[in-house]
């Protein structure tokens, strides 16, 4: 028995251990004045409408929205309109969405918030007047947000034109997140693209050298080259495996080898255990290509460039290391934070760019660097993460 | 028994292990003879590194020592072991892989987009974890003091702080080569010594091992009780020698001990004379060889119950241990991931060809342990006492080495998933340091438990965690795989409800005496009844909270289901 109690206190003290650590993470606090209490209940049903408005004017997103936006405004009924149709009825009496879209369109004319006395047949029906207003982005009417409520009264007014404008307000950071991503998926397709006319040429000039001499190696090294082109041009996918990733490495120093010979030194260390690790697209590639530029720039004796790739408990670190010319680290911090375009800084910026934005910043690409002393990059890349393993 | 090889074995594989871990495998490749795609880790490779890793003090130790002191109910141990791989195979290898989950959590929260539903899968996988752990800790004690004589928890010290400064220094990552090695090296360290056993034991006779009678010492053998023993004689014996006998203090004399139940003192030596019938320890039964060659013969109240309780927790407990499961994202698809299992259930069913035979054996050569009640060590004193001389010296070292690799590599398994789950769930502290605070914590628990726990044997202690785990997220894993309709509040609900009682009932063992309390054979073997309650609270819950099934579950479904190369989601992975 006197075991039993023991182990029983080991097992509370460690998981009590466990739990003040959990604790310690977050931190709550109480609410005190009436005041407090009704702005944190307002600002928090508000965000809990949010996420989904970011989602934009659809279905299954304005359903759950419009569910927070009617406990704002506290009314028996309340509806989502884009430009065409009804997207969201939230409430009761729903035999009234079907004349919605003839009292939005009067609000898409106008641009004005308007209330109709659309009146009602059914004798239990709560609804006999609507407040529609308009949700305005960027000056344009993308839709409307309709309460229904027994009496149109000045509050109400006010208040579905207040919640709109805030609503319009989401949708417009919406928007804002879109074009950020677009202009993310532009500087992918840039990168792919930027596959420099230099290498092609190289490449081709040094294939063919081997022609007449070695016509077998000349055949490897243009597959390589087909290869490698192919899967640089890719058009589908931001994701890509480590596997993949390494292979088209393998191919671009295949020719890189052939054009600089025994100059070229390669080390390549990877783990097996993570070649299956899902990375972002093209985020290595380029890293190696700086290294071979950096490594190789300057320099008659031999270059040597070091790749590994290891497995780290639930992450995969990949380091990327040459022993060239180096960077001034100055202004490599310029470089990554965007204010300097340089021809060499356009990949780095754009991978640290991307991986910050996929899997948080303490994921950014850390580089060592020197001037004279060559460059180390260290990539690390979690196994699993929800947004890009999540179902 | 004390053997100057034996300790050169095991501190052999500790240093190796450490040395194997803080200088890898530094294996460079230069471009020329690389090539990626050839590189991933085969099946073969693979399933030899779980194979590596899974093999645990239960299966080196446990398992002869319950089938010498049990007979062949325990069988269903090394079966249900093996078999856990098989329903794993059927239902879970390749949707698990495809998920994209690393871990147990991670596939919660993948399925279920829950953070509570992960939260609760970390705690019940650290639980798991360490109860693991607890028994691999607790045969490396036996282990060292079976070879050496030091006290038990100086091996159990030895094998927590070689783990942890190797699994903190990065060493011992579930390196798959390292883990595919171990598997061959415990094949080999429990096959070798058996051949010779078998046929040392056919040169002497090939003496029947199920002859109507009781074990009988098969010469004058010395005897030493390390703790205060409850043992029955089933007819007079002589005993010669110094020490206390029902609170009698004998110096150096003879002894008469009466049929009955007697009481040894701890630290008491005495000689029992050749021929003589063995005593048993109190509580486990008293047979034949005859009557314990057959089932059902433990003399449990309920043994039907007990079986199929012992069946359903290893059939569906293997899916739920964090450590199997980290294994099978070295897989680089479904495809693959369905054909290592495969290759898994040959290697294990190899190597547990090898225990029974010891315990059979150990009826015959090493019965004393029937009294002391260290049923565990007769695969590690078998050799020693069968094969005279420096031979059975070097089987007995072979032994102990291979058993102290079992230690030390499902201990390290282990100890990697319930860091990486403690710092990422618990801790919330990424990086090195994070990892490193993670480690400390996942074997300190384990270690201060094996203070205080009660010598039961190590192969039932794997029981309970497995029972834990097939009550709890195994059916995470099947209901979350193969029903739609589960909810994250079921899943919570489900999780809680079979894991906690199973959980209660695995400590409640562990830690008391409940004797022979009618249900004692309900916590000792819970599984028959927290994995049905865990099944059907997870689905009842789940229809009766038909509104949080959790969004985009038929996108989830497919991506569980559709085999990779229909391109079913090519250019959207990110959905």
């Amino acid at each position: 028995m006197q075991d039993f109690l023991t182990a029983g206190a080991i097992l509370i003290v460690g998981g009590a251990a466990v739990l003040v650590l959990w604790r310690g993470t977050r931190n709550k606090q109480s609410l005190s004045t009436e005041a407090q209490r009704v702005t944190y209940e307002t600002l928090h049903t508000a965000w809990s409408a949010a996420p989904p408005l970011r989602a934009g004017l659809v279905p299954d997103a304005a359903k759950k929205s419009a569910r927070h936006l009617r406990t704002l405004l506290d009314t028996p009924a309340l509806a989502l309109t884009d430009e065409t149709e009804v997207v969201a009825w939230e409430g009761v009496s729903d035999h009234h969405s079907a004349d919605a879209m003839s009292q939005a369109e009067d609000v898409f004319l106008t641009g004005r918030t308007q209330a109709f006395d659309i009146g009602c047949a059914e004798p239990n029906c709560p609804i006999n007047c609507a407040v529609v207003a308009p949700l305005t982005v960027e000056g344009r009417v993308v839709g409307t947000l309709a309460a229904y409520s027994r009496e149109a009264s000045a509050g109400l007014v006010r208040a579905t034109n207040q919640v709109a404008r805030w609503a319009a307000g989401q949708l417009e950071l919406a928007e804002l997140d879109r074009s950020r991503t677009r202009l993310v998926e532009a500087e992918v397709r840039a990168l792919r693209a930027q596959i420099s006319p230099h290498f092609i040429y190289n490449s081709l000039s040094a294939i063919a050298s081997y022609v007449r001499t070695n016509p077998e190696r000349a055949r490897t090294l243009l597959l390589d080259f087909a290869d490698f082109t192919r899967y640089s041009f890719r058009r589908h996918g931001d994701f890509t495996t480590l596997a993949e990733e390494l292979k088209s490495i393998d191919q671009y120093l295949a020719l890189e080898r052939a054009r600089f010979g025994e100059r070229l030194k390669v080390t390549l260390q990877v783990a097996p255990e993570v070649l299956p690790v899902t990375v972002p697209f093209l985020c290595l590639q380029p890293l190696v290509e700086n290294a071979v530029r950096h490594g190789m720039e300057g320099k008659v004796e031999p270059g040597h460039i070091q790749i590994h790739a290891a497995d780290s408990g639930a992450e995969a670190e990949i380091t990327i290391e040459d022993d060239g010319i180096g960077m001034d680290p100055e202004k490599l911090r310029r470089t990554l934070a965007g204010q300097v375009d340089e021809s060499a800084g356009i990949g780095l910026g754009n991978i640290d760019e991307r991986l910050r934005r996929v899997y948080g910043d303490e994921y950014g690409l850390v580089v060592e660097t020197a001037c004279g002393l060559g460059t180390k990059i260290t990539v690390r890349v979690p196994k699993y993460h929800a947004g890009i393993n999540g179902m | 028994m004390t053997s100057t090889y034996a300790v050169v074995a095991v501190l052999g594989v500790a240093l190796g292990t450490i040395l194997v871990g803080t200088y890898g495998l530094r294996v460079s490749r230069t471009t020329s003879d690389f090539y990626v795609a050839s590189r991933t880790v085969s099946p073969w490779w693979n399933a030899s590194a779980i194979g590596g890793e899974y093999l645990s003090a239960a299966s080196f130790v446990g398992i002869a020592g319950l089938i010498f002191a049990y007979g062949p109910d325990m069988l269903w141990f090394p079966v249900g072991y093996t078999a856990g791989y098989l329903v794993l195979l059927t239902m879970v290898a390749a949707p698990l892989r495809r998920s994209g989950a690393y871990t147990l959590p991670d596939f919660a929260e993948a399925r279920f987009r829950s953070r509570v539903v992960r939260a609760v899968a970390s705690m019940l996988a650290l639980m798991i974890g360490w109860l693991y752990l607890l028994p691999q800790f607790e045969g490396a004690g036996l282990t060292l003091h079976t070879v050496t004589g030091a006290p038990d928890w100086v091996g159990a010290l030895i094998v927590a702080v070689v783990v942890t400064v190797n699994v903190m220094s990065g060493g011992m990552r579930s390196i798959t080569f390292v883990q595919a090695f171990q598997y061959w090296l415990k094949l080999t360290a429990i096959t070798v010594p058996i051949i010779f056993l078998i046929v040392a034991w056919q040169s002497q006779g090939a003496e029947s091992l199920t002859k109507p009678e009781f074990p009988t010492f098969r010469e004058d053998t010395t005897v030493t009780f390390q703790k205060d023993t409850a043992i029955h004689a089933d007819k007079p014996i002589f005993i010669n020698g110094s020490g206390v006998v029902d609170r009698l203090t004998i110096e150096n004399a003879g002894h008469f001990l009466t049929s009955g139940d007697h009481r040894i003192g701890a630290n008491s030596q005495f000689v029992f004379p050749k021929g003589a019938t063995v005593p048993h320890v109190h509580e486990t039964a008293h047979n034949t060889n005859e009557s314990w060659s057959l089932p059902l013969s433990s003399n449990s109240p309920f043994p039907l119950y007990a079986a199929y309780s012992l069946i359903i927790a290893t059939f569906l407990g293997t899916m739920g241990l964090p450590h199997v499961i980290v294994r099978f994202y070295t897989n680089p698809n479904g495809h693959a991931a369905r054909r290592t299992t495969l290759i898994v259930l040959g290697l294990l069913s190899v190597f547990y060809l090898m225990p029974p035979m010891y315990g059979a054996l150990g009826r015959l050569y090493v019965p004393e342990l029937l009294m002391t009640g260290q049923t565990d060590a007769v695969v590690l004193v078998l050799p020693s006492k069968m094969i005279a001389g420096v031979g059975g010296e070097l089987l007995g070292a072979l032994v102990a080495g291979g058993a102290f690799a079992a230690f030390l590599s499902t201990s390290s398994g282990l100890m990697v998933s319930l860091a990486g789950v403690l710092s990422q769930d618990v801790l919330r502290l990424g990086g090195v340091r994070g990892f490193r605070m993670s480690t400390v914590l996942a074997g300190i628990v384990p270690l201060s438990m094996t203070f205080v726990s009660t010598g039961m044997p190590v192969a039932d202690m794997v029981g309970l965690a497995f029972a834990v785990a097939a009550s709890s997220l195994c059916p995470l894993l099947l209901l979350g795989i193969w029903s739609s309709r589960i909810t994250t509040v079921g899943a919570v609900a489900g999780m809680l409800a079979g894991g906690l009682p199973a959980l209660t009932a695995g400590l409640v063992t562990m830690f008391t005496d409940t004797g022979d309390a009618w249900y004692e054979v309900l916590l000792s073997r819970p599984a028959a009844w927290t994995v049905p309650l865990g099944f059907s609270v997870m689905y009842v819950v789940s229809l009766l909270t038909p509104r949080r099934v959790p969004a985009g579950v038929n996108r989830a479904m497919v991506k569980l289901h559709a085999p990779e190369n229909l391109g079913l989601e090519a250019g959207e992975e990110r959905t």
